[in-house]
């Protein structure tokens, strides 16, 4: 290994070793309520199904839209594994149904059962689909996760789903303990960790033969093929993995927000999800972590006020009532999609010396602007 | 000498138009053999049905002795079949493998318009080949519990860029190389899967004189270094009289002429093919 | 049998008009994707668009303003999503534009929840469509015997259009070859223009008859049937207008024979809504598997 590559690891790993001690600093000192924890939980479950979702649009070059759906199975799966056994029994959470499900299991095996059952659907689903055009596999994932949505809500699975009713008491944040002891597990250090090794994985994918391989799919399907890449079992090896941890992801996120609900999953979600890729870059890992922390921010924390009457000290109840934010997202959305579809990074990944570069350029374009 | 690969009575057809018609020929292991043909003759099917991206509508392709590729005109097919020996093939068994198996076989190809992989580097482009070699699964892929192969994969890749004169692009852009060693990066990407028999179609598009000269040469080069056995289309025709051992000449899809070069130059149906009949004299 | 038929004819009656109103929705995503070849998202919103307008408009004007109102807006919104949206990217690769179009539908649906306010909206009772009338011992809605014959009617004309009129002839020549029609002299972004208008008249169209029977319109609602008419076009076979309504009729049929089957039988449950949905996602699966080309499409092989 040559010392450039050496020390863009050291720096890697001095950077991540950072940002997690930073999050057990802030759990320790900041009040746990804090606006401030709502966004890197949620922004770090939306890094993990961004990236996922990047690994087949970005690196693989499949236009896949099933990812709420995808999440959708995690969350449940999550939800009703980890549920106690005497919760399933009696009426408190199942109230109008004999839950048929009796046992019940950890934090951890939970999400791993919740990407396993999603990547078994993405496989039966990618059987069929995959060997047709993409478009087509966009249509039909986007079919699928419409209709794994109406089916959870369905009464007639009720015994499994709780039909259209919510799923609650199961192993949500505030109830995963350390291994072994009853001390509960800091938050958002445990989404940090999770969705941090799930990531990590999917970047050693990346780089790995099987990584090229995808990438060599998206640049030119004949020419991979004729490499000897066999286009149906390597797309078919992408959309399961990224359907894997997409489930993983939804597990996250029905345990950050307490109760878990078949009608959240909407296109919309994905749509989101997509929208979030873009602005990070098509190709990017690091692009998609950024804007989703982006994303959230601004969702969650920073244009609040657009929904809530009054922004940036204006106040226009009328204007800025509920749906104002996201509609001026959206129209966000579409300037970045239209004008600079190149997203944050493009399809470059950051490094010190592209941080560097970059500030340096800002400080020229600052005095040039200072200069006229 | 063994053939390395036949064909017999291969016809592709489309629809209604017979764009191959019962092709038979064979290379034997070692050769160089040409496959030359004016413009439309179906050259470039005839490849795209040996490497598996076509499905012959008739007719059998046998590599190393053995039946790699099987078919006869079924359903609709049955009843517009424009070909010859519909029946000879209608009791075997269908083969059809797809281009990756093909490839696996020891077969390799490169294309008439460059295929390379856009966004890697030349590095890249040889290193992605190699995979189809490559043992690890995905879970010692990831896990990096094959280092030792990922290694080895790249010292191979770094030795083929050197003998290829292509180590000091190593790291640029596959597409930002000049025409004459895109081709020459595309012919290294196809050695990197070990092949046997190496199918060029169009090797020499675009270059001039100079550059046709030296890529003469170089496939000789290649083929003793890596005992292949070279199957090429091409239009230079001093390129083609040169290195070829054999020539088949196709027209309209059927074969017209096949033999040494001193033969096809004498053939009087290949000029007219080349030429035109003069109907008028 | 004469019985049964009789027992149910509201579930065929009822199962022929939502096909009508699918096809009509159909057409729209099927001509664009047969010159573009770009699956627009953004169609299905369009048709809630139309919906939600008559709800805001007939509030305040009288029928015989609003309802050709509402088609002359839905018009103008289908040209300005095509010329904002999808024209400056008419040379980016094509996964480009599939993003656009998905950003136009995730703008409309939150620009509709934000007017909305997130409530479904009633939709307003349109004299004659809503009154109800009697075939055969079967009481229904004059709109679901409307639906067919209008659709058929705007399919005719439609056809028409394409085959013999000069702007037709361009249609077919950009959708069989893109490049060379434009060297031929065709104007292409007038062709494309018009195929965007003509399928967002379509969606109007299939606006008023859709939520006359649904009776309310929410920002999601154009979600599902929009869903349900591209598949209608896949199993219709791509770019084929006639294979869109026959496709469209025959998801419309079964989807209401199988919600009226579930009653029928006395199976329990009641979402059977939700499984008919289900219904349509299986056969697209079917579908792709058998026939990926669908009834009337056309199969291309790629050029290596």
């Amino acid at each position: 290994m040559n010392r450039e590559k050496r020390n863009h690891l050291i720096r890697l790993f001095v950077a991540i070793a950072a940002v997690y001690l930073a999050v057990i600093i802030l759990e320790m000192t900041l009040r746990p309520t804090s606006i401030l924890f709502t966004v890197l939980r949620k922004g770090a479950i939306y890094s993990l199904v961004a990236v996922s979702m990047n690994l087949l649009n970005g690196f693989t070059g499949l236009f896949s839209l099933g990812q709420a759906g995808f999440m959708l199975l995690g969350a449940y799966t999550y939800a009703i594994f980890t549920i106690p056994a005497d919760v399933k029994a009696s009426d408190r959470v199942y109230r109008y149904y004999d839950c048929i499900i009796g046992f019940d299991t950890g934090a951890l095996a939970g999400l791993i059962a919740a990407g396993l059952v999603a990547a078994l659907f993405a496989f039966l689903i990618g059987l069929p689909v995959l060997r047709l055009k993409s478009d087509y596999l966009a249509i039909a994932t986007l079919g699928f996760a419409e209709i794994i949505r109406a089916i959870f809500q369905w009464d007639v699975l009720g015994p499994v789903t709780n039909g259209a009713n919510l799923l609650r008491e199961y192993k949500d944040l505030s109830r995963i303990t350390l291994p072994f002891t009853d001390i509960p597990f800091p938050p958002t250090l445990f989404v940090f960790i999770v969705a941090g090794i799930s990531i990590l994985l999917i970047v050693l994918l990346i780089n790995s033969s099987y990584g090229r391989a995808f990438k060599a799919i998206r640049d030119d399907e004949t020419a991979a093929e004729a490499m000897g890449i066999n286009l149906f079992r390597h797309k078919e090896l992408a959309f399961v993995i990224s359907s894997f941890f997409a489930g993983v992801s939804g597990a996250l996120l029905a345990a950050f927000q307490y109760t878990v609900q078949a009608q959240q999953f909407e296109s919309m979600m994905t749509y989101e999800i997509l929208l979030i890729v873009v602005i990070g870059g098509i190709g990017s890992i690091s692009g998609s972590c950024i804007a989703s922390f982006l994303y959230i921010a601004l969702s969650e924390w920073w244009l609040r006020g657009l929904d809530m009457g009054k922004f940036l000290g204006i106040a226009a109840p009328d204007l800025f009532r509920s749906g104002f934010r996201k509609l001026v997202f959206s129209v966000i959305i579409m300037i970045i999609v239209l004008f600079f579809s190149r997203g944050i990074m493009g399809d470059k990944e950051l490094s010190y010396a592209r941080f560097i570069s970059w500030i340096k350029g800002f400080g020229k374009k600052k005095k040039k602007g200072a200069a006229a | 000498m063994n053939d390395i690969l036949q064909l017999e009575n291969v016809t592709m057809q489309f629809g209604g138009v017979v764009a191959v018609n019962n092709l038979s020929m064979h290379v034997g292991e070692g050769e160089i053999v040409a496959l030359i043909g004016p413009n439309g003759a179906g050259k470039t099917t005839a490849f795209n049905c040996i490497t598996g991206v076509y499905e012959p509508t008739n007719g059998r392709i046998l590599y190393k002795g053995k039946p790699v590729i099987v078919n006869h005109p079924s359903g609709k097919m049955k009843r517009n079949y424009a070909g010859l020996c519909a029946n000879d093939y209608a009791e075997e068994r269908v083969l059809s493998p797809t281009p990756d198996e093909i490839t696996k076989m020891g077969i390799a190809r490169t294309f008439q318009n460059i295929r390379l992989f856009k966004s890697m580097t030349v590095f890249e482009n040889v290193l992605t080949a190699m995979h189809v070699r490559a043992k690890a699964n995905v879970f010692s892929s990831v896990f990096r519990l094959s280092w030792k192969e990922e290694r080895k994969m790249a010292e191979d890749t770094e030795k083929l860029l050197a003998e290829q004169g292509l180590l000091a692009h190593r790291d640029d852009r596959a597409t930002s190389l000049p025409y004459g060693l895109q081709r020459r990066l595309e012919i290294a990407r196809a050695l990197a899967t070990r092949p046997s028999l190496l199918l060029l179609d169009e090797p020499a598009a675009g270059m001039n004189p100079q550059e046709t000269q030296e890529l003469a040469q170089f496939i000789r080069e290649i083929k003793e270094k890596y005992k292949l056995t070279v199957l090429m289309i091409e239009h230079h025709m001093d390129l083609v009289m040169r290195i070829s051992d054999r020539i088949y000449v196709l027209d309209f899809g059927s074969l017209i002429a096949e033999g040494t070069p001193e033969e096809i130059q004498n053939d009087q149906r290949v000029i007219d093919a080349y030429l035109g009949v003069a109907e008028d004299v | 049998m004469v019985e049964f038929f009789h027992h149910n004819l509201s579930y065929f009656l009822s199962g022929i008009s939502v096909g009508g109103q699918y096809a009509l929705i159909a057409i729209g995503y099927t001509m664009v994707y047969g010159i573009l070849r770009l699956i627009n998202f953004a169609h299905g919103d369009v048709f809630m668009c139309a919906g939600l307008m008559m709800v805001y408009l007939s509030a305040s004007l009288p029928f015989v303003i609003s309802v050709p109102l509402v088609l002359v807006l839905t018009v103008v919104l289908g040209f300005i999503i095509e010329r904002v949206a999808y024209r400056p990217l008419r040379s980016a690769p094509r996964m480009s534009v599939m993003i656009s179009a998905i950003g136009v539908s995730y703008l409309l649906q939150n620009a509709a929840l934000y007017f909305t306010g997130g409530l479904a909206k009633v939709y307003p009772e349109i004299p004659f469509l809503s009154s109800s009338v009697t075939i055969w011992g079967a009481t229904t809605r004059v709109v679901t015997i409307v639906t067919p014959f209008l659709t058929v009617i705007l399919v005719v004309l439609l056809s028409l259009l394409i085959k013999h009129t000069k702007i037709g002839m361009a249609m077919r020549a950009v959708s069989r070859d893109f490049e060379t029609s434009q060297l031929m002299g065709i104007k292409i972004n007038r062709v494309i223009s018009i195929t965007f208008m003509i399928g967002s008249l379509l969606a109007a169209v299939a606006s008023f008859l859709y939520f006359t029977n649904y009776a309310s319109v929410t920002p999601s609602s154009g979600a599902m049937p929009g869903l349900k008419a591209f598949v209608a076009a896949v199993f219709g076979g791509i770019g084929s207008i006639p294979g869109a309504v026959i496709g469209a009729f025959i998801i419309g049929i079964c989807e209401n024979i199988i919600k009226g089957g579930a009653s029928i039988f006395g199976i329990p449950g009641s979402g059977w809504t939700t499984f008919s949905d289900a219904f349509t996602f299986a056969f697209l699966i079917v579908v792709l598997v058998v026939k990926p080309t669908g009834l009337f499409g056309e199969k291309s092989v790629d050029k290596v």
